[in-house]
């Protein structure tokens, strides 16, 4: 049994990739229920995904702000907390990105886009460090914080592209000419809107991996993520490492709105509701073991599913939500990995028989 | 402000509680046995969707009067089956109760829409359904403010009131009640005096969907009468905001429900005040959210969850 405990611990990669496998095939089992073709529809997805340069090139654009976002959603679960709000955040980035973008036009790009992506990093790092100060200084839940701040920043970006970036007439801010697209890429991808947000995501992930694992401060917010109550018997701040990981978290996510409106979009809609940027974070976040790596992979897969979800609803006729079943069962299998190693038994034990042999 | 109005205020507010009261009963009976669920969110998408179905079908079958509790009962049933899958991924198999709470969501957002659209021939939306009717308590509905207030209300904001006491009386009246909180604050202590601890946490997260399934039906009964996407768009998590408010006690959870509706009534209302005229509609839409975090921060301190909340239960451990 030790043995066997110790093959799965070594080969890490083997349960989230059978959970992987489940979670497609409870999708199979869920369309032939609702008597749709499963080959079909996921040979449309795939073909959606890597038919056209330009429907490459958009997945990946897809996936970009799932990687920020999902860094987020890891970075503040490292550090013992669940950050809802992702979502508030992003929309808080898109927001300075817009209003910096639009109000100091006159300024040469070069200064002009770095100022912008770093006013929402700023953004959304202020945004999400409310949620976190009040945890530190007032002991509230920050579940409950984010939650209510995603809420406010849906008004309260709605708010200023209305009254002072709104296109009159129309539900929509001005174009904004400061522009983070990668021109060189954008021809090469058939004019896929590609920009330089998705090289920021991974070297975020890099940050985020060197930050936590290499430097002292890093050390402190996983011990504190850990157990708080041991961190601060050890002598730490856990208040301030609180704060600190939910600006840093924060700051992940107004990247990505910064990445929407600046490389994607280039200007900034009225919301009708929260865009679900921060939703889709977290799952992210949990597929990828909230692990910096693991989330890059997970968003990729993430970004992929849900961009190729179109091509099977066109296709096969298949309602594109049903990608939300097999993402969330994978998400099932993975977090209970006792499942999938039931699943696994027989083999494992069939190889050891073989080698006896 | 009229008198009239005052009434109509009272009356908003406790349609837009109800659904709140049942959520967070729901969530308070799973917490209370140690298992944490984000996924009431979810639980209540279930019970909206279900309610939805199932009282369009009852409609469509002749019940007339009785489509809608029709509605409500295959909401709970729903509801419960929801809960089980959180309950077999985080009770038997350990998983992260959060993050088995998040696949409930995620579950539910998606088979949902999915089996709407295969049900009504790809229509995102069911479609609009006879909800439940406002009854009129003979005598007390005509005492001025309070009778149009309170006594002339929709069928389940009652039984929501009533739920409130009688889950008050079982959680801390009855050895059931004291088992399922032992079972949250110690559970190898209950395990020790023969509490059979996982089965206790069964039966909490199964009401919990139960509970919160009739939640999200409340909102397609009385309020929007058709389910689509949108029907709930973050009441759970604000039911969750409530257990924690009302410090995972019914009469507190109730409390705190009561004042989230309030604070949605009264963004309804507050247009119809002079001084308001000038105020942009958005932060008038943010007056809940921002009421919430105010009144946590001034009222409410460290919070006061079960001991063993969060935790999976290994008896080797003991």
């Amino acid at each position: 049994m030790n043995k066997f405990r110790k093959i799965l611990s070594g080969d890490s990669y083997i349960v989230p990739l059978v959970a992987i496998v489940l979670g497609f095939l409870v999708g199979a089992v869920v369309m032939l229920i609702g008597g749709y073709d499963p080959i079909a529809a996921y040979s449309a997805l795939f073909k959606r995904v890597f038919g056209s340069a330009y429907d490459f090139g958009e997945a990946i654009r897809e996936m970009t702000p799932l990687m920020l976002t999902g860094l987020s959603v890891a970075f503040a679960f490292r550090s013992g907390m669940f950050n809802i709000g992702a979502d508030g955040q992003v929309l808080i980035g898109m927001t300075v990105a817009s209003v910096i973008g639009i109000k100091l036009a006159g300024m040469p790009s070069f200064l002009l886009v770095p100022l912008a992506i770093i006013g929402a990093a700023l953004g959304g790092g202020l945004w999400a460090g409310i949620a976190g100060y009040l945890k530190a200084k007032r002991g509230i839940n920050e579940v409950i914080t984010t939650i209510m701040l995603n809420w406010i920043a849906l008004y309260f970006a709605n708010y200023i592209v209305r009254n002072f970036l709104l296109i009159p007439g129309q539900n929509r801010s001005e174009d904004i000419p400061a522009s983070m697209s990668m021109t060189f890429l954008n021809s090469l991808f058939d004019n896929a809107r590609l920009h330089w947000g998705t090289i920021i995501a991974l070297l975020a992930a890099v940050f985020f991996y060197v930050y936590l694992w290499k430097t002292k401060q890093g050390y402190e917010m996983r011990a504190v993520g850990l157990n708080p109550h041991a961190a601060e018997y050890a002598g730490m701040n856990v208040g301030r490492n609180v704060m600190k990981a939910m600006f840093i978290a924060g700051v992940f996510a107004g990247l990505a709105g910064a990445g929407e409106v600046l490389g994607v979009f280039h200007y900034q809609s009225v919301f009708a509701a929260s865009p679900g940027y921060g939703f889709d974070g977290i799952a992210v976040a949990l597929l990828g073991l909230t692990h910096p790596f693991g989330v890059i992979l997970a968003a990729i897969l993430y970004g992929m599913l849900t961009y190729g979800s179109a091509g099977m609803s066109f296709n096969a006729d298949v309602p594109p939500e049903l990608i939300r079943i097999v993402i969330g069962s994978i998400i099932f299998f993975i977090a209970a990995q006792g499942i999938v190693r039931f699943v696994l038994k027989p083999f494992y034990f069939k190889r050891k028989k073989e080698k006896v042999l | 402000m009229d008198l009239t109005t005052l009434g109509q205020m009272l009356n908003t507010t406790l349609v837009f509680s109800t659904a709140l009261i049942f959520a967070s009963l729901g969530g308070i009976f799973s917490e209370r046995s140690g298992v944490v669920n984000i996924g009431i969110e979810g639980l209540m998408t279930f019970g909206a969707f279900a309610a939805a179905v199932g009282g369009y079908y009852a409609e469509d079958a002749g019940l007339g009067a009785w489509a809608p509790w029709i509605g409500v009962l295959c909401a709970m049933a729903v509801g419960v089956i929801g809960a089980l899958i959180h309950a077999v991924a985080s009770i038997t198999f350990k998983a992260d109760q959060t993050i088995s709470g998040t696949v409930i969501n995620f579950l539910a957002a998606g088979s949902t829409l999915y089996m709407v659209k295969l049900l009504f021939e790809g229509a995102g939306e069911s479609p609009l359904i006879n909800g439940f009717d406002k009854y009129a308590i003979p005598g007390l509905s005509k005492i001025p403010v309070i009778g149009p207030g309170l006594f002339n209300n929709y069928p389940t904001t009652y039984l929501a009131i009533i739920l409130v006491i009688v889950v008050y009386l079982v959680l801390f009246k009855t050895p059931f009640g004291l088992r399922l909180r032992a079972v949250g604050e110690h559970p190898s202590a209950a395990d020790t005096l023969g509490v059979k601890v996982n089965r206790m946490r069964y039966i909490g997260v199964m009401l919990s969907g139960l509970l919160a399934g009739i939640g999200g039906a409340t909102i397609t009964l009385t309020t929007t009468g058709t389910f689509a996407h949108n029907t709930i768009s973050g009441q759970g998590f604000i039911a969750i905001a409530a257990m924690i408010f009302g410090k995972w006690n019914p009469l507190g959870a109730f409390g705190a429900a009561v004042f989230f509706g309030f604070s949605q009534a009264i963004r309804n209302y507050v247009q119809l005040f002079g001084w308001s005229q000038n105020i942009p509609q958005e932060f008038i839409y943010m007056i809940p959210y921002v009421l919430t975090i105010i009144v946590l921060v001034s009222a409410v301190g460290r919070s006061s969850a079960p001991k063993a909340l969060g935790q999976p239960y290994d008896p080797s451990k003991r």
